[in-house]
């Protein structure tokens, strides 16, 4: 009998136990069925942004090039200054020899058209560098005009009725002519790397953006990297424990959560107006963001300081170190990892910047490529703000393929941090 | 912590030292002021670059208001050289800048913007009069039972307002309070709307801070929705959804013209010619203003004004037309030719 009792009791118990071994396998199943659901819903998100913008702005890779032959006739080039020649007649008159059946002024101004305003600077540029092709007769590859580029991509309609379209019929079979002959070809976009902004979509590129975001970065990197690491190390080494510290510690932590434009109207009123520095500049840009990338690197910097374990020190301390050399020869150098990855990601913040840049005049139209840090300049997260506004229906497909080459960059400086990270990191 | 310091104070130096020369000779035209002259003003800006040898001009969208605010903070290289505006200065900004020390203004008109009602080509063209305009947009109208008082807006559809509009729900996209498109599209659509019932334009002469108030003030029940200054977006709305219209300037009716289409306003399209003649009542003249002690200091400045004022520029069959700009008439041309020929201020 009681061996039977013995044998039920645990029976019992193990009925009950089982059943609610059943329900928390399910509840911890489900939770983690949540937890992939929330990260495919992220992804997919991922994937939207992705699709929508590659889509939108692979076709800006390729630029539409049209090959005219051109008579650089010596009536045109009269007087000694080569730049007074008439470049725009010379690109007419061999369009009208291509074309010799056009001859009403309408006509003839939507055959103009075909080709971009930029065609009589590259005859321009041909002369300059070698004046001795005038007399002769030259093939030559000018860029086409925007609308007639967006045609060949298929960006516009060609089934939609004439007089909704920009690109006439005319214009259609002229461009269908020159492209069974040939003459119309699309290749890789070089302009799109090598040139600053400008208000003819086949002529604008990032170039100008580019590096002006690389010298206002530059300076970023080179005042708040050193400030940030030396006000960390002051904080966590040598501050002593008191209300000012503690006062000092709370606005540093405040400063990382400040919307970002407040540094620019305090750009504005300090560096612009009292300091008087010139508007539109990488000066005043890589200040600007250095006091806005200061609190994120003096946080992560001091996080780093800390993780270094106080045996450490006190071993430093204990062979004969003083306090300085300590941590300058000990503390520092295992630090750093951390204070690299909380830079980088500090500065992929800061490239993506325009609010606190609107304030100090660098939301601007500017076309000469920065070649110092007092020319007037602009960065690429404004660059494609810009041509976001533009009502060119060729700006759409340069915004986004600028915006593929800013997230490439961002990729890349988050993905070196995590790299980084991974492979400097010490695991006491 | 030794090299750390002198890297910081070798920076801080080098800063100092390479900003002293620059601000004391701006070798580039500044210009700044409204976002709808700035599409025009960018072009002439890079074909100045381009032809001459002075650099290009920097041009910032800072929006009017934002524009004269900087222009009049006084003569020096450090404030702007020129403002454009899609308005004609004010008489109190006139007078903040002569306080500032910027006494000779020169101002020059460029030509005229057209501002559209657009739908998307999906939909039938709708036929709209000021009139109607005012009814279906402002706060608040004159009562169809009483007339004489004004009641807040009561109509959901574009049949009540008028019923030989079509029935679909009154849903306009247009610019925020900070646009200088608004400011034109109230005092040009519906104020001349408004002035058709007699009792407020009565009002102008009794009670003018009113009767601004019942002009200009737009709906807020969320008829009119607020798209932003972005009108490549407002577009785009505009296809996703036939019913709505948008309100934007002709240059991205132009652009756009496979996609979208523009309402008839008092019968009269929105097309180039009609806006040059003068028929399409809603269009504003765009302006810029030069500050005539720095025409002679910053390099460039009589070559700027002289492309922006050349015929191949801002004539008929000139590349800012193209743009979607609407040129003056000829004699029009000819007098702004002349004053800034002779850098004609203000007031002279």
């Amino acid at each position: 009998m009681k061996r039977m009792q013995n044998t039920q009791q645990p029976a019992n118990i193990n009925l009950k136990f089982n059943e609610g071994l059943k329900r928390r396998y399910r509840a911890e199943k489900n939770f983690q069925r949540m937890g992939i659901g929330a990260i495919a819903i992220a992804l997919t998100f991922l994937a939207f942004l992705f699709i929508s913008i590659i889509s939108k702005g692979y076709t800006a890779f390729q630029q539409t090039y049209i090959q005219i032959e051109v008579d650089f006739e010596p009536s045109y080039f009269t007087s000694e200054n080569l730049s007074a020649a008439d470049y725009p007649g010379l690109v007419k008159a061999s369009l009208r020899k291509m074309f010799p059946e056009v001859k009403e002024r309408r006509e003839k101004r939507r055959l103009y058209g075909l080709v971009s305003n930029s065609a009589a600077f590259t005859l321009y540029d041909m002369v300059k560098e070698n004046p001795n092709i005038i007399g002769t007769t030259r093939q030559v590859w000018v860029l086409a005009d925007d609308d007639v580029d967006m045609m060949v991509k298929g960006h516009y309609d060609r089934s939609i009725p004439e007089a909704d379209r920009r690109v006439k019929d005319n214009q259609l079979a002229w461009i269908d002519t020159l492209e069974q002959n040939n003459k119309l070809k699309k290749k890789f976009n070089t302009i799109f790397f090598s040139a600053g902004d400008s208000r003819e979509p086949e002529q604008a590129g990032i170039w100008g953006a580019v590096r002006g975001s690389f010298y206002t970065l530059l300076l970023t990197l080179a005042l708040s990297f050193p400030i940030g690491v030396a006000a960390a190390i002051y904080l966590e080494e040598f501050a002593p424990n008191n209300v000012w510290t503690d006062i000092i510690e709370i606005n540093i932590n405040n400063l990382a959560a400040v919307p970002s434009i407040i540094f620019g109207l305090l750009g504005l009123a300090i560096f612009i107006n009292f300091w008087g520095m010139p508007r539109s500049t990488p000066i005043v840009g890589g200040l600007v963001l250095t006091l806005m990338t200061l609190p994120t690197i003096i946080i992560a910097a001091r996080a780093s300081l800390k993780s270094v374990p106080p045996s450490i020190r006190e071993a430093a301390l204990g062979i004969g170190a003083s306090k300085i050399q300590m941590v300058t020869h000990h503390v520092l150098p295992l630090a750093l990892p951390g204070m690299l990855t909380g830079t980088i990601i500090g500065m992929a913040q800061a490239l993506g910047e325009t609010a606190p840049l609107l304030m100090i005049g660098m939301v601007a139209f500017i076309v000469d490529v920065p070649g110092s840090f007092t020319d007037p300049s602009t960065v690429l997260p404004v660059q494609i703000y810009l041509w976001a506004d533009s009502p060119e229906r060729a700006f759409t497909e340069k915004t986004s393929a600028a915006i593929m080459i800013l997230l490439g960059f961002l990729v890349l400086m988050n993905g070196a941090a995590v790299y980084l990270r991974k492979k400097f990191e010490i695991k006491w | 912590m030794k090299t750390k310091g002198f890297l910081l104070a070798s920076a801080l130096t080098m800063t100092m030292i390479s900003t002293a020369p620059a601000m004391a000779a701006r070798d580039y035209i500044s210009i700044v002021g409204s976002s709808t002259v700035y599409p025009f003003a960018t072009v002439v800006a890079e074909q100045f670059g381009k032809t001459s040898g002075f650099k290009t001009p920097k041009i910032e969208s800072t929006g009017s208001g934002g524009g004269f605010k900087l222009f009049c903070g006084g003569v020096g290289v450090e404030y702007p050289d020129i403002t454009n505006a899609s308005r004609a200065i004010k008489s109190s900004e006139i007078e903040k800048c002569a306080a500032n020390g910027v006494k000779d203004i020169v101002e020059v008109k460029i030509g005229y913007d057209g501002i559209v009602l657009g739908n998307s080509k999906a939909a039938t063209p709708l036929k709209l009069t000021r009139k109607d305009i005012f009814l279906a947009l402002a706060k608040d109208v004159p009562d169809p039972k009483n007339p004489g008082k004004l009641i807040p807006n009561p109509y959901k559809t574009w049949k009540e307002v008028n019923s030989e509009l079509p029935d679909i729900k009154i849903e306009v996209l247009g610019p925020p309070p900070t646009s200088g498109t608004r400011d034109a599209f109230v005092e040009l659509a519906m104020e001349g709307g408004a002035k058709k019932f007699d009792f407020i334009k009565a009002m102008k002469k009794a009670d003018k801070k009113a009767y601004k108030k019942v002009c200009h003030t737009i709906r807020e029940d969320g008829a009119y929705i607020e798209a932003g200054e972005n009108d490549n977006l407002i577009v785009q709305k505009l296809q996703a959804n036939p019913k709505a219209i948008g309100i934007f300037g002709y240059s991205f009716l132009d652009q756009n013209s496979d996609v979208i289409q523009g309402s008839y306003v008092e019968s009269e399209a929105p097309t180039f010619e009609n806006i040059a003649e003068g028929k399409y009542p809603v269009s504003r003249p765009l302006f810029f203003y030069v500050k005539k002690a720095h025409v002679d200091v910053i390099p460039g400045m009589k070559g700027y004004l002289a492309e922006f004022t050349a015929e191949k520029a801002w004539g008929e069959d000139g590349y800012l037309a193209d743009k979607g700009m609407i040129p003056m008439p000829d004699a029009e041309r000819k007098e702004y030719a002349a004053n800034v020929k002779n850098l004609k201020t203000i007031g002279m």
